[in-house]
């Protein structure tokens, strides 16, 4: 199935007091796909994120996950039936080394509780190797194999936003958010990120991205979503996000009288 | 860096030796620690004062800050009215083996703990939703509340307490001398001696034989829970709660965890001490005793288990062995904590990661100075 829709995002609107930050955004996102979420600072491009992954609850307006509305679940729980995200500011667990970081990634689905721990019963044992397993898998994937052991404040910029993917990965989901994951990096490191965002699609995840850099967002993503002002003003594919004239306006700015 | 080579340098060393030798360092000196109140060594026995008895109480200490750090330096919850966990321990051991009921002390032991982990788990259950400072006062709440009770109450003895609790049963096997030192050399005094295994008024040896039995238990609980699921989640919410959250930790379940599991331990430490007194009231269970103990896990190194066992040791020993200038007492461990917060405001004994991340901040720190050029080639 292709073309399943795997998260749902129907007339969004969020309100905080008097301000609109979402207003009426409708999308979706298709399994396996990359879709790029981009617009111009202060857009609401976290604030859809937050909204997606339970931070905030919606003033109106319904998400939608595999069919199945995310109202009213925890955030935990919306980890744990398949949302993972990283962060625009990078928020990994600062004393704890990068191998912990990935694995509290994948504890999210695991059951050990404090008398499996107590006795080293079989289920901790067994959850144990096999976070083990999938986290070390993870950093290698990352390139991050060798600072395992490192804690994840020691680790440069650059790594530790490729740990945060990690750790998102980690929580095993079937749809990954980014947000701004290429933040502060070079266009050499930017390029080289996109390759590895591809291949993290190409792993199964679907991916879900945000980054205002138009031009690198063009050669990643499947389709795109543009909003401004908390309105989305254009959806489609690259090609056409390229040419369309209010896309354009947002980004460029117009003539007073243009602006929509 | 010299800072913390105290804590650094030392630790790794006994990682690195091989297993069996590891183990029989472990065995030795947990058999040192069982037969220091008989070896009465010199200078650290305590003059004039029963030095069976200090140990004991340096056990309860160490008890509670295991239990302590389970919440403060594991899952980051300021708790500041853990007494009133120690005090509900102690008040149900003395309430069913001798105020309204007789049990023999092993049967309402596990009541005990049971009661003391609901309390903390009553308290958790509203209080865990508030955060820092806000948790701080509310558990600060709890524990007076807690002795208030206790006092107004007449069912609880009210402010004349409880007498009679029960103690352990006896196991009269046989006598073991303890070493005497008068003459310089130490020998074997065949008129003082300990029945193994006698829990009495007089001697505190079994007692503390006993304390130390559960320390070491509870060390070793401690390892195993820390080092799983549990514990990484306790250190992640710590760390960073939304985040955690947004991880998949359950974190309020998590830290309902923590403030149970240090309720537990704490009702245990209670429970102890209650059956060694044989008798308690509300003074035993002052606000006071809450910052003490507090001070025990924050002295040691929040987050380090045999750090704070250090803690615990130095905030209950120290004031024993040097009695004789009591009057200053308040003052040198006032001085003592001044002290402490600008030279090693990490603790004593600092988890070791801490101090990783501290060591590298400061060469970063160096390197852009550039004060120190040999620095360079370690980072």
């Amino acid at each position: 199935m292709p073309d399943a829709r795997i998260l749902e995002v129907d007339q969004l609107t969020l309100q905080f007091g008097g301000l609109t930050a979402l207003d009426n955004v409708s999308f979706d996102i298709k399994e396996g796909e990359i879709l790029g979420l981009i617009g111009p600072n202060g857009a609401g491009k976290t604030t859809c994120f937050n909204a997606i992954t339970g931070v905030y609850k919606p003033t109106s307006g319904t998400i939608r996950f595999n069919g199945e509305s995310l109202a009213g679940r925890k955030r935990f729980q919306i980890t744990q039936s398949g949302i993972a995200r990283t962060f625009q500011n990078i928020r990994l667990f600062p004393t704890m080394t990068a191998l912990e970081n990935v694995l509290v990634g994948a504890d999210a689905q695991h059951t050990t509780g404090i008398v499996s721990a107590l006795f080293r019963l079989p289920k901790h044992r067994r959850e144990e190797i096999a976070g083990h397993d999938l986290a070390m898998e993870l950093l290698r994937f990352m390139g991050l194999a060798k600072q395992a052991d490192e804690l994840a404040a020691n680790l440069s910029y650059g790594d530790q936003r490729r740990l945060e993917i990690a750790r998102a990965m980690a929580t095993q989901p079937k749809l990954i958010c980014l947000d701004e994951p290429a933040a502060g990096f070079n266009p050499q490191e930017k390029r080289v990120l996109m390759d590895l965002i591809r291949k993290v699609r190409d792993r199964g995840f679907t991916v879900l991205l945000i980054e205002h850099d138009m031009r690198l967002v063009m050669g990643v993503t499947d389709r795109i979503v543009v909003l401004e002002f908390g309105k989305k003003i254009a959806e489609g594919a690259p090609a056409e996000i390229r040419d369309n004239p209010a896309v354009i306006a947002a980004y460029l700015g117009v003539e007073e009288e243009d602006a929509s | 860096m010299s800072r913390f080579s105290l804590g650094t340098h030392s630790l790794p060393s006994v990682s690195t030796l091989p297993k069996p030798v590891k183990i029989v360092l472990w065995i030795s000196l947990a058999l040192l620690a069982y037969a220091l109140p008989l070896l009465e060594p010199p200078f650290i026995s305590t003059p004039g004062v029963d030095f069976g008895g200090v140990l004991f109480v340096v056990t309860v200490y160490m008890l509670v800050a295991l239990g302590l750090n389970i919440v403060v330096g594991y899952a980051g919850l300021l708790d500041l009215g853990y007494v009133g966990f120690y005090a509900v321990g102690a008040y149900t051991a003395a309430i069913l083996t001798s105020f309204h009921a007789n049990w023999p002390l092993l049967l309402a032991l596990p009541f005990a703990v049971l009661a003391s982990t609901l309390s903390g788990v009553l308290l958790g259950w509203p209080t865990l939703r508030v955060r820092g400072d806000y948790l701080a006062i509310v558990t600060l709440g709890f524990g007076e509340i807690i002795r208030l009770i206790a006092i107004n109450t007449e069912w609880l003895g009210d402010s004349r307490g409880i007498s009679n609790i029960g103690r352990p049963p006896s196991l009269e096997l046989f006598e073991i001398p303890h070493l005497n030192w008068d003459t310089g050399v130490p020998l074997l005094d065949f008129n003082d001696t300990t029945t193994f295994i006698e829990f009495g008024v007089l001697d505190q040896i079994p007692y503390y034989w006993l304390g130390l039995t559960v320390v070491i238990l509870v060390l070793i609980a401690d390892k195993l829970i820390k080092d799983s699921r549990v514990g990484r989640a306790w250190e992640a919410t710590r760390e960073d709660e939304d985040a955690a959250e947004l991880m998949g930790v359950p974190t309020f379940r998590f830290k309902l965890l923590a403030f149970a599991t240090g309720a537990f331990i704490g009702g245990l430490a209670g429970a102890l001490f209650a059956s060694r007194q044989s008798f308690i009231n509300p003074l035993n269970f002052l606000l006071l005793f809450s910052i003490l103990f507090l001070a025990a896990v924050v002295v040691g190194g929040q987050g380090n288990r045999w750090g704070v066992l250090v803690g615990a040791f130095l905030v209950a020993y120290l004031p024993q062995r040097f009695r004789e200038f009591d009057d200053f007492r308040v003052l040198v461990f006032g001085l003592a904590l001044v002290l402490l917060a600008t030279l090693r405001p990490e603790g004593l004994f600092p988890p070791r990661r801490t101090v990783r991340a501290k060591q590298l901040e400061q060469e970063l720190d160096e390197l852009e100075e550039g004060t120190d050029g040999e620095e360079k080639t370690h980072a």
